[in-house]
């Protein structure tokens, strides 16, 4: 089946079919370096695999993970929150930031089982319930700071702990502190001003 | 990633028999040891995470010295205002390594023992490598790119560098590493925990199987004070260091009493460069002295064809180093 005979009918998407059909192969030729990992009560769930208690979001997750799953892994693949994404995979690139006990941390680098009982936070979990923005999601989007996007969950969660840290005093702080996050657009003043109008309480 | 059994200790004496048995790695922020899992230049059957050993925690600056535990993590030593004012060499160190994601992550410990970034050793599509595969050839001396590499320290068999900026404050400030293994603690002078690679590139430290740091040790001097750590590279941030010096002086009226040099971004180990301290001593600060002191600094350093540029950048550094040093020692910011 292609992409083009999916039907997007509610419901289905082609992540979701390429998830489905991704798991019988992945079955199949278990063992070729795939890290397999379950959200507890999905399936069968090996005894000899771990489980780890994660909350993300404010919501508290029970996942069963091997020790080769990263976090990012965890969360994109188990737990079905593909905000967070894998750039570089080897902590140089920041697209994998995540907020982990309240500081941001590439998600690539971190092994699920350490990260047991730890609080993180992903881009999903920054819009109210209600859907309103994040001010500093507001911000990138009125000062234009982003262009393909795929950088941008990582720098907005590594923008909000770079505040939170102190570390945006200046332009020249800013950039110096927000330097683990590349953007190949090169967005980075739209960035800088992003995160100073969010600073300086001037909204999005 | 090739997978592994995972431990998570609850006392150091649990951690050390898991590594023994094991035959593992100590898992603490897991920067280094998960990266190189992922290229496929490290595959241990089992990870010993140490991260619940709270005795290993925290820092303290004490009457006569600093004490920072092994699983102190970067970001939290480099932001103490304290050890900014008593130490800035250390703290400067830190906070120009690395990202601030890593910093989160990353502890003291880990920092100090982090391996090279030689990109012959960090692919495994290369067979040549002394370090990784002993015995098969320096991919980086048979041909290869050579411009990343050491200067100084270096053998026949191998001139990876060593690419960590905290260590050359450590080693400068005569700073001392506290251990617990099989055969009990030992303390080590932090010059001797790093061996050059000789013929035996893949051995980098003396620490035993089974060994794990718990404490780094600094002593307080004049000279900590009046520190700085100047990094050059080739990007302004978020680059490993091309040359760098960490410093520091004590000055008694215009003469120096006391001078600590160490490079970074050139050497096989963190590098104290004595030579060019004595030439200091005793006389006065200027740009010319300081200069001379950078020249003393590269005047043994090995021909390599790739990295000849450093012989020309490194005694810029020191001496630009130096002379941040000497203003602070004057008072001045």
């Amino acid at each position: 089946m292609t992409h083009d005979t999916v039907s997007l009918r509610a419901g289905i998407s082609r992540r979701s079919l390429l998830g489905t059909t991704g798991a019988v192969s992945a079955a199949m030729a278990f063992g070729a370096g795939r890290a397999s990992a379950q959200e507890a009560g999905a399936g069968a769930a090996s005894d000899a695999q771990p489980r780890i208690e994660l909350t993300i979001n404010g919501k508290r997750r029970t996942l069963t993970v091997e020790p080769r799953t990263t976090l990012v892994e965890a969360l994109r693949d188990t737990l079905g929150l593909t905000g967070t994404k894998i750039g570089c995979n080897l902590g140089q690139c920041g697209a994998c930031t995540v907020l982990m006990n309240g500081a941001r941390v590439n998600s690539c680098l971190i092994l699920a089982l350490s990260a047991d009982g730890a609080e993180i936070t992903t881009v999903e979990g920054l819009a109210d319930p209600d859907g309103s923005l994040h001010p500093m999601q507001a911000a990138f989007a009125e000062h234009d700071a982003f262009q393909c996007g795929y950088c941008t969950p990582g720098q907005i969660l590594s923008a909000i702990a770079c505040i939170e840290e102190g570390h945006a005093g200046s332009a020249d702080e800013i950039r110096e502190y927000m330097s683990g996050n590349l953007c190949r657009c090169g967005a980075y003043p739209n960035i800088v001003a992003a995160i100073e109008s969010v600073r300086d309480g001037k909204g999005g | 990633m090739q997978n592994f059994t995972y431990h998570k200790p609850k006392t150091l004496s649990d951690a050390i028999d898991a590594l023994r048995e094991s035959g593992g790695d100590v898992l603490a922020g897991g920067t280094t040891v998960v990266d190189l899992m992922k290229i496929g230049v490290r595959a241990p059957a089992a990870l010993v995470d140490i991260t619940g050993l709270a005795t290993l925690e925290g820092h303290e600056i004490g009457p006569d010295r600093i004490r920072f535990g092994a699983l102190a993590r970067m970001a939290q030593v480099a932001d103490d205002p304290a050890l900014v004012a008593a130490a800035p060499v250390l703290t400067e160190a830190l906070w120009k390594a690395a990202s601030p994601q890593l910093r989160n992550v990353a502890r003291l410990g880990g920092n100090i023992l982090q391996r090279t970034r030689c990109p012959y050793f960090r692919d495994a599509a290369y067979a040549q490598c002394n370090k990784r595969n002993p015995g098969s050839g320096c991919a980086a001396l048979d041909g290869g790119e050579t411009g990343h590499h050491a200067i100084l320290g270096g053998s026949s068999a191998c001139v990876a560098m060593y690419p960590g900026d905290w260590a050359q404050a450590l080693i400068a400030f005569d700073a001392e590493v506290r251990t617990e293994g099989p055969g009990g603690s030992r303390t080590i002078p932090f010059a001797q925990l790093h061996v050059p690679p000789g013929d035996t590139p893949e051995v980098e430290t003396i620490l035993r199987l089974g060994e794990i740091v718990t404490d780094i040790v600094v002593p307080l001097t004049p000279a900590l004070k009046a520190s700085h750590y100047l990094k050059a590279r080739d990007r302004e941030s978020y680059a490993f260091a091309t040359v760098s010096a960490a410093v520091g002086v004590e000055m008694d009226g215009d003469t120096v009493r006391d001078a600590r040099i160490a490079l970074g971004g050139v050497a096989t180990t963190p590098w104290r460069a004595r030579a060019a301290e004595d030439s200091l001593k005793g006389g006065a600060l200027t740009e010319a002295t300081a200069r001379e002191a950078g020249r003393i600094a590269f005047a043994d350093a090995q021909e390599l064809e790739g990295a000849a540029y450093k012989i020309r950048l490194g005694p810029d550094v020191v001496a630009g180093a130096l002379m941040t040093a000497k203003s602070r020692a004057a008072g001045e910011k």
